[in-house]
């Protein structure tokens, strides 16, 4: 897989993840083309397109569209199906995820990404594994944050 | 704010992205930005010591910024001093920012390294884990440098958890793929292999993806994974559904692992070993009886991850294109999807089927379908579905359906996108030369395509179709009626007018007997479009004009006054002003004769390549293998229905020795070479071009001309296309030589995934080192690209390597492959000798297996300048006034290979009266003394 774009109706970027190197303008132009060409499809089309020499696959859960990009020997239904498994990852981990807990969560979706795809390959399909990966680390965070309770007060009071 | 903060308690930054979320406008948002940035600033930079805490927190608003678009300059130094923190999540926001925010400062990059090498030694497996995914996501060369070395003990050591060997595979094929070179290979590949045992399904996952990659570039050290990966993937699927607990996904075992080993076998060709074949075979088969089986599940996913592996196996067994039974049975399984209420499976059936269509044990059974492909031409709501149709009806065309297929794509072409339409012109092009039975029917169907899509006709379109009226003498008064009738039209297109104008200027006396297309009448039908076209179409009808005048005495006067007008010999454009000067003056000056002469109709084209195939040439991949299929099937039939084709084309194939290569044949049809099996059909003119994805092409027409021309000179231009020039810049010293490539982009359209491959057959391989550094992937338009090749003479040698250069130009894959012109006199150093020694070292070499010797006739004129040029570019020194016979020419020098170095002699004899050569070789080596005969013999 060459990369993985979030975004939103309204083309809003959630979360960019590129598995081969580009420039940054390169990136810029390419994403916003795709963006738009994803956006300008039917609801009922088919969710693979050729595109520059590479192979779209997208999905569109409520508000968020997840885009792969893949390349030619790549296998597109599976692709649908690594979509799926990590919105499933996201739901499980935030309970019934909606966009908004991506937003306010960025690190967190990245974290999950990671952990399921790595290089751009399946890394770990199961779905107990990934979410215990994260779950210890919340669990070292939880740690942490008893630590730093007097913190977190100041910070409430606005002094961030 | 949603109440979520799961896990974490950076209540900052929820506020901030809540902010910034109410912003009403770009203008707020920037200005919310820039506080922010201002106040991270000042803390970072505080008399102020902060903690870890408080520093995760402000890297972690900073990457937020940086992901909604705006640049960030500085925090890098935080971010790298949270990697040594020992807090997890600390270490985890560090690790974060900098994969997503690295930059190639060199201090910042040894801080960065020196923390993943402390997190890789920690033997903490959270801590390895973290150091290894920032090392494949930022994935550089530097990290390469650093690491590379490392990873493959960390993957293969006894003690690694599980977690760790998984990220470990895949940051390795992360780095091998951005700089294989520093990834060592050595004892730890066996032990990757091993892998496919492992008890813990997710480290399988990983390592298929690492050894797939590793075993295309090293098949034989990896070929153990194939028993392997057949015995893995037999447990899979004849698991019960529930067997594999978290790795059965919707019913269906382990999916994603089930589809990398099959896409691991198909680096490879069958297995070998019966009983893995049969274990193989056995999970193939069973993988389509499952498809027959009713869903465990109504949910998509079920479904698609069912099919998933379905067509992966589908592509495995097309790769291996041996089981007729297993190949039918996919066939049909892919008609059933073609009717499938999902836009995906009828998109995914109709692109799988277009590589099946190119099996010879399947193309029949996807014919079967084709009244499915029409409706889906006809019926399908989106355009990329659409487009496959039209794809698999060109891959499954042969000359049982093409009048169907055909007036099937020039009825969808009335309506088609815009974005397809030219491809759809040159595809119905192709087919309806390469399928015509009767070449009235061809003509009508071209006239056709100038009617509907005029626009999209492009010059090749239209040249093809008078090249092949001009060469075929039965359908001239046909062409020159129907083109005569369809320029009738009030607006027709200009396209037509040109192969009109054309047609009648050659052919219009074929039907000037009939009264209703006299000379006059087709003269001011012709002349009635003459001012709505463009210059070229103009300056084509004046010598349409000045053909008339040859062809119909009696429309002279009418000619000459229009040709007298102001409106063309005073024409602005100096082209139509000269061309009326002209006509009108050789219409005045020449006798009948003359003209007759001057103006004789035109001769045939020589029979090469089809220029539409050269410019469709695999528009599509898979449909040019249908091509190259195709031609096989053709041939077969005209060997046994018409004459024999030329005994050398026969050769050719089975033996690809140098010699039958430069005929330019490969695995190509014999329309290139000698005389065109049915007499002067175009020899169908097959793309000579046709690629399958991972062969290489046969050698470019014409490719052979250029490698002659190389024999005796280094530089030039090897090959030129309407895409692509490719020039050569080479110099050799004793046994080494360099070579500098260049490739050129024609275009104004970058070409992408350029990857030019040097290949030595197995025969040349131990003979001929070759090395070269890949390019740039990229080649933008109207640039150029440079390779270097270093080259060593090992031995002696016959062969040339073959360059093979795919790309992709506009979304269609392109592969062209010519001989590279190393031959073996390149490594020639001239040795200057007196009479006397040359002689006696004439003598020494008598032995009859150091002479070879040939006769044949001058090819070139027979300069004597030109001909002391050729020896001396050929590489041996000339030796003057060491012949009795000063016209004779002798030329000594020593070829050095690594291992030996052998003495060569040569004498051309010239018999200018029998415009004959006679050429001598003697050297030491047979093998020598043949090549060498071989190479300077063609230069005469």
């Amino acid at each position: 897989m060459q990369f993985m774009l979030l975004f939103s109706r309204q083309g809003k970027f959630q979360l960019q993840k590129r598995y081969v190197p580009l420039s940054d303008k390169e990136k810029k132009k390419i994403t916003r083309e795709l963006v738009q060409t994803v956006l300008a499809r039917k609801p009922k089309m088919c969710s693979f397109l050729e595109w520059r020499d590479l192979k779209i696959v997208y999905k569109r859960y409520a508000s968020l569209y997840f885009c792969c990009a893949i390349e030619d020997q790549d296998n597109e239904l599976i692709t649908l199906e690594i979509i799926h498994r990590y919105v499933e990852l996201l739901d499980k981990y935030f309970g019934s995820v909606c966009e908004l807990d991506i937003i306010f969560n960025f690190e967190k979706a990245y974290f999950i990404l990671d952990e399921f795809l790595l290089g751009g390959e399946v890394q770990e399909t199961s779905k107990k594994n990934v979410l215990k990966a994260i779950e210890q680390a919340d669990l070292l965070q939880e740690d942490a944050k008893e630590a730093e309770t007097p913190r977190s007060v100041l910070e409430e009071i606005g002094l961030t | 704010m949603p109440a979520v903060s799961k896990g974490d308690g950076m209540r900052g930054l929820a506020v901030f992205i809540s902010d910034i979320r109410n912003c009403k406008s770009k203008e707020a948002e920037i200005k919310r930005i820039n506080k922010e940035l201002a106040n991270i600033r000042s803390k970072f930079k505080g008399d102020k010591a902060l903690d870890g805490y408080s520093k995760k927190k402000y890297v972690c608003k900073l990457l937020f910024i940086f992901l909604l678009g705006h640049d960030i300059d500085f925090g890098h130094m935080e971010a790298v001093n949270l990697l040594s923190s020992n807090k997890y999540t600390e270490k985890q926001i560090g690790y974060l920012f900098i994969s997503v925010l690295v930059n190639s400062n060199s201090e910042l990059i040894r801080l960065i390294n020196n923390a993943i090498k402390n997190d890789l030694a920690s033997r903490n497996p959270t801590f390895m884990c973290l150091a290894l995914h920032c090392i494949a996501n930022v994935g550089s060369r530097e990290m390469g440098e650093a690491f590379a070395a490392d990873i493959p003990r960390i993957l293969v050591a006894g003690d690694s958890m599980d977690s760790v060997k998984q990220s470990a595979a895949l940051c390795l094929l992360r780095l091998y793929k951005a700089s294989p070179d520093l990834v060592p290979m050595g004892e730890w590949t066996a032990r990757v292999v091993h892998l496919l045992n492992d008890q813990h399904m997710g480290v399988v996952t990983a390592a298929v993806s690492l050894i797939t990659c590793l075993c295309k570039k090293n098949p034989d050290d990896f070929k153990t994974c194939i028993s392997l990966a057949v015995s893995r993937l037999s447990r899979i699927v004849s698991s019960a559904s529930t067997d594999l607990q978290d790795y059965t996904y919707y019913f269906v075992p382990a999916p994603w692992l089930s589809v990398k080993l099959l896409r691991l076998l198909q680096c490879y060709p069958p297995p070998e070993d019966a009983a893995v074949k049969g274990r193989l075979v056995e999970c193939l088969e069973t993988v389509l009886n499952k498809a027959q089986e009713p869903p465990k599940s109504k949910k998509v996913q079920h479904s698609n991850a069912k099919n998933a592996i379905l067509f992966e196996t589908i592509s495995l067994i097309i790769h291996y294109d041996s089981e007729p039974n297993l190949l039918v049975r996919a066939c049909n399984q892919l008609g059933q999807f073609l009717q499938h209420r999902e836009t995906n499976l009828r998109y995914l059936a109709l692109e799988s089927m277009c590589t099946l269509a190119s099996s010879e044990f399947s193309h029949e059974a996807v014919k079967t379908h084709i009244e499915t492909v029409i409706n889906a031409l006809k019926t399908e709501r989106d355009v990329s579905v659409r487009q496959r149709a039209v794809d698999l009806l060109y891959a499954m065309c042969d000359r049982s359906n093409a009048p169907q297929i055909v007036a099937e794509m020039l009825s969808y072409l009335e309506t088609a996108d815009y974005s397809i339409r030219e491809e759809i012109v040159l595809k119905v092009a192709i087919l309806a030369e390469k399928y015509a039975v009767d070449y009235t029917w061809y003509v009508d169907t071209i006239l056709n395509l100038i009617r509907i899509a005029g626009d999209y006709v492009s010059e090749e379109v239209w040249y093809r179709v008078i090249q092949i009226v001009i060469n075929r003498d039965d359908v001239q008064g046909y062409a020159a009626k129907t083109v005569f009738e369809a320029l009738q039209a009030p607006a027709c297109h200009e396209n037509l007018v040109k192969v009109g104008g054309y047609i009648l200027g050659e052919f219009g006396n074929l039907i000037a007997g009939d009264p209703r297309s006299s000379p006059l009448i087709q003269f001011n039908l012709l002349h009635s479009k003459f001012h709505l076209c463009s210059v070229p179409t103009r300056a084509l009808l004046l010598s349409t004009y000045i053909k008339f005048v040859n062809l119909f005495p009696e429309v002279k006067p009418t000619i000459q006054d229009v040709l007298r007008s102001d409106s063309q010999l005073r024409n602005a454009d100096v082209e139509l002003q000269q061309r009326a000067v002209e006509y009108l003056r050789l219409s005045t000056v020449a006798s009948t004769d003359i003209l007759a002469t001057v103006l004789e109709e035109m001769p045939p084209f020589p029979e090469r390549e089809s220029s539409i195939l050269a410019k469709l040439k695999k528009k599509k991949g898979p449909s040019t293998v249908t091509d190259l299929e195709d031609t096989k099937r053709e041939r077969s039939v005209d060997v046994n229905g018409g004459p024999e084709p030329a005994p050398a084309s026969t050769s050719a194939v089975s033996t690809p020795s140098p010699s039958a290569d430069l005929l330019g044949l490969g695995a190509a049809p014999p329309a290139p070479a000698g005389p065109p099996p049915s007499s002067g059909s175009g020899g169908l003119l097959v793309d000579v071009f046709s690629d399958s994805a991972s062969a290489v092409a046969p050698l470019a027409p014409g490719s052979e001309d250029n490698f002659a021309r190389f024999v005796c000179k280094n530089n030039g231009v090897l090959f030129e296309n309407q895409l692509l020039q490719i020039g050569l810049k080479s110099e050799f010293r004793q046994n080494l030589g360099r070579m500098f490539i260049f490739y050129g982009n024609k275009t104004s359209t970058q070409f992408l995934n350029f990857t030019p491959t040097l290949i030595c057959s197995d025969d040349l391989q131990p003979h001929l080192n070759l090395q070269t550094k890949p390019v740039d992937p990229t080649v933008e338009g109207g640039a150029q690209v440079q390779q270097v090749v270093n080259i060593e003479c090992v031995s002696d040698f016959t062969e040339a390597p073959v360059l093979s250069i795919q790309f992709r130009y506009g979304g269609t894959f392109q592969n062209v492959s010519v001989q590279l012109p190393i031959t073996l006199n390149k490594f020639f150093q001239p040795t200057e000798m007196a009479s006397q020694d040359f002689f006696q070292r004439w003598k020494q070499l008598s032995n009859p297996q150091q002479e070879v010797q040939n006769i044949f006739k001058a090819k070139h004129p027979m300069d004597t300048e030109v001909t002391k040029a050729k020896i001396i570019g050929f590489g041996s020194a000339l030796l003057e006034e060491v012949d009795p016979n000063p016209a004779n020419f002798v030329g000594a020098g020593i070829i050095h290979t690594k291992t030996t170095q052998i003495g060569c002699l040569l004498r051309l004899e010239p018999n200018l009266q029998a415009q004959m050569y006679r050429l001598t070789l003697r050297t030491s080596k047979e093998a020598v003394s043949q090549r060498l005969c071989e190479l300077l013999s063609a230069q005469f």
